[in-house]
């Protein structure tokens, strides 16, 4: 498993960090942002006025009636907005800590899911469900609460695991390291599913399901922070990552401190992968199909890539929870599920392809 | 060629004829059954209604009711049953439900009787009975039940007649914390049924499942004027009703909220399609029509 995984290299992203580029960077970064941002613009727009039932944008903004008797203005700003800014959000954060993960590990096929954070994270919230946790902080409740901490702990051992021998860590320890605890987690949430009654497990499989209908922004406000701070770690890699995808040999040959960079990636990337799942679920694909339909069309370089898949992440999200929404309504498809129809068929061409 | 559908025609109605045969056989062979392991609550419950209750030796993980039940040995349920602990009880007749082929198959390689249940809502529970009744020589006693449920539905049924259906969303799971993670009835199963019943619309009565997942979005354009929220287990404290309303409050134009009709129900006999949905049918009634029970 870990060698047919670890063979699969990243496209090598050449000497992008130093070498002068066929159109400079700064063109190429400039119209990405525009392209990329007036898509997640437009995305971001339009979702809001569609749904599994019609309103009018009249009466939405019509303040003569009162608020708390307007159905059109509470679909659009209860239900609907709070879903187009968690699909915005989650989406960018899966992307882009897919492109971290993918250059950290220098393997293709990494996700934000490869090193167990989103399986601690799931262990944590499906305890939280099955023992009836009702504890809280703040804006964030039991479920989302137990899976940062389940996140957490998973992202913890991990690093633990991969910096014990040296100073650098070891990206096939952390390759192994994240692949088994996923395998460990993912049978003591069977075991947990399993020892559950039946609500208990219905909730828990929707919640594994992924699911973007928060209802209200407590949950965005509570999960914006760690999102931001990943985004603002994320600024300080792209020219280091772009060294470490050749090799950490190679980075280290060119002046890149590996082991901070690569601790850096790591803590990053997690943090950005707990904050999204502990919003909306582990919802799948994102953060493998998004950076590479984004490297296709910019090319590889992580100055680019990075932000261009931010905003790719949260329109190709919007749009895949927009589908969810209204295909079969008034009942929902798991969001989850649309991005895993959308992601698997290309997964699959792009083994292929590498093969 | 025109033989041919006819042949066919005739080697189905002999299967049919064939695979009718023994499953009537076993239901007529009933009056020697003396050790029983139930598998589904609902018909443990039947069995100790129709007094077939000492012969029941063994129940499911899941049963909780009529109280004798909590002293007999558990021989898991729907997704573990224990074969061996249920082969060591040696019964002679085992409740399974109707998806567990891999334990019926089990059981019938040892020669032990099975009675298969399949959920089909409240009429189902008339049919059951009646299938449970003849199957443990109690045909008399089933029958008098069914009646009893019967008259108890229609009573309720008369009581409400004539007042305004409120439109209601039946939720039977949701997290606590938030409007998340929401299952409500739609319009298929006996919790729809005994919303009818009891005098409510189900505002999901078109989709044709038993349980629907609605965004908030539909929630909220489908503008129920009772929530009734059932929970199977658990005792319900002023804190849970209160945290319930504060939840609920984020969709404030929904004419439930708005004016306060939301109740929380609590118990095993709101859940469980079993004798006891007269119980639970009142408990709806009760919460949709105060005033008819003043």
């Amino acid at each position: 498993m870990s060698h047919s995984l670890a063979a699969a290299k990243t496209p090598a992203a050449g000497d992008a960090g130093t070498r002068a580029m066929p159109s400079p960077i700064r063109t190429r970064l400039l119209k990405s942002i525009v392209g990329f941002g007036l898509l997640a613009i437009v995305t971001c727009l339009v979702a809001p006025l569609i749904g599994s039932s019609p309103i009018s944008l009249a009466r939405v903004f019509d303040r003569s009636v009162p608020f708390s008797q307007n159905v059109d203005a509470q679909i659009f700003f209860v239900a609907r907005m709070p879903r187009v800014v968690a699909g915005a959000l989650v989406g960018a954060a899966l992307a882009t800590a897919g492109v971290v993960f993918q250059a950290l590990l220098r393997n293709a096929l990494a996700t934000p899911f490869t090193l167990g954070v989103s399986a601690g994270a799931s262990l944590g919230a499906m305890l939280a469900i099955v023992v009836g946790a009702t504890v809280s902080a703040g804006p964030l409740s039991a479920v989302p609460l137990a899976s940062l901490a389940g996140a957490g702990l998973a992202a913890a051992i991990v690093y633990r695991l991969a910096t014990m021998q040296d100073r650098a860590m070891s990206t096939t320890v952390l390759l192994l390291a994240g692949v088994t605890l996923n395998s460990f987690f993912s049978a003591l949430i069977i075991f947990v599913q399993y020892i559950a009654d039946f609500a208990q497990l219905y909730r828990a499989m929707r919640w594994i399901m992924g699911d973007l209908d928060v209802g209200s922004f407590d949950p965005i406000v509570a999960a914006l922070p760690m999102i931001l701070i990943a985004f603002a770690l994320f600024a300080w890699l792209p020219s280091s990552l772009n060294l470490l995808s050749v090799g950490a040999d190679a980075a280290s040959a060119r002046g890149v401190d590996v082991g901070r960079t690569q601790r850096l990636a790591f803590v990053s990337a997690s943090l950005a992968t707990a904050a999204g799942v502990s919003l909306a679920g582990p919802i799948g694909f994102i953060g493998i199909v998004v950076p590479h339909l984004v490297r296709l069309i910019v090319g590889v370089d992580h100055r680019v890539v990075l932000p261009a898949s931010a905003l790719f992440g949260a329109s190709f999200l919007v749009v895949c929870d927009l589908a969810a929404r209204t295909l079969l309504a008034p009942l929902e498809i798991p969001v989850g599920v649309v991005t895993a129809m959308l992601g698997g068929p290309f997964f699959l061409w792009l083994l292929v392809r590498k093969g | 060629m025109v033989a041919r559908p006819k042949r066919l025609i005739a080697v189905l109605a002999a299967m049919a004829v064939l695979w009718a045969a023994p499953r009537a056989a076993t239901q007529q062979r009933s009056t020697s059954v003396t050790r029983i392991v139930s598998l589904v609550p609902a018909l443990t419950e039947m069995l100790f209604a129709i007094g077939a209750g000492p012969q029941v030796v063994a129940v499911s993980s899941y049963d909780e009711f009529p109280p004798e039940v909590k002293s007999l040995p558990r021989v898991g349920a729907l997704l573990d049953p224990d074969m061996e602990r249920i082969l060591a009880l040696r019964p002679d007749l085992v409740i399974s439900y109707g998806s567990q082929t891999d334990v019926q198959a089990q059981l019938a390689r040892a020669k032990i009787r099975v009675f298969s249940y399949r959920h089909a809502g409240l009429t189902g529970v008339f049919t059951t009975l009646t299938e449970l009744g003849a199957a443990v020589g109690r045909p008399a006693e089933s029958e008098r039940l069914a009646r009893e449920i019967r008259s108890g539905l229609d009573g309720l049924q008369a009581r409400v007649r004539g007042r305004p259906k409120p439109r209601t969303l039946l939720v039977f799971e949701r997290d606590p914390a938030s409007l998340r993670g929401i299952y409500v009835s739609g319009g298929l199963g006996f919790l729809h049924e005994m919303l009818g019943i009891a005098g409510g619309v189900n505002v999901f009565a078109d989709v044709a499942r038993e349980s629907v997942q609605p965004s908030i979005e539909t929630i909220l354009a489908r503008a129920p004027e009772v929530i009734l929220e059932v929970r199977a287990v658990g005792l319900l404290g002023p804190s849970d009703v209160a945290q319930a309303k504060r939840v609920w409050g984020t969709v404030s134009s929904v004419p439930a909220v708005q004016h306060g009709r939301i109740a929380i129900l609590s118990g095993d006999h709101l859940v469980v399609p079993g004798p006891r949905v007269v119980q639970g049918t009142e408990a709806f009634a009760r919460a949709l029509h105060p005033d008819a029970f003043k």
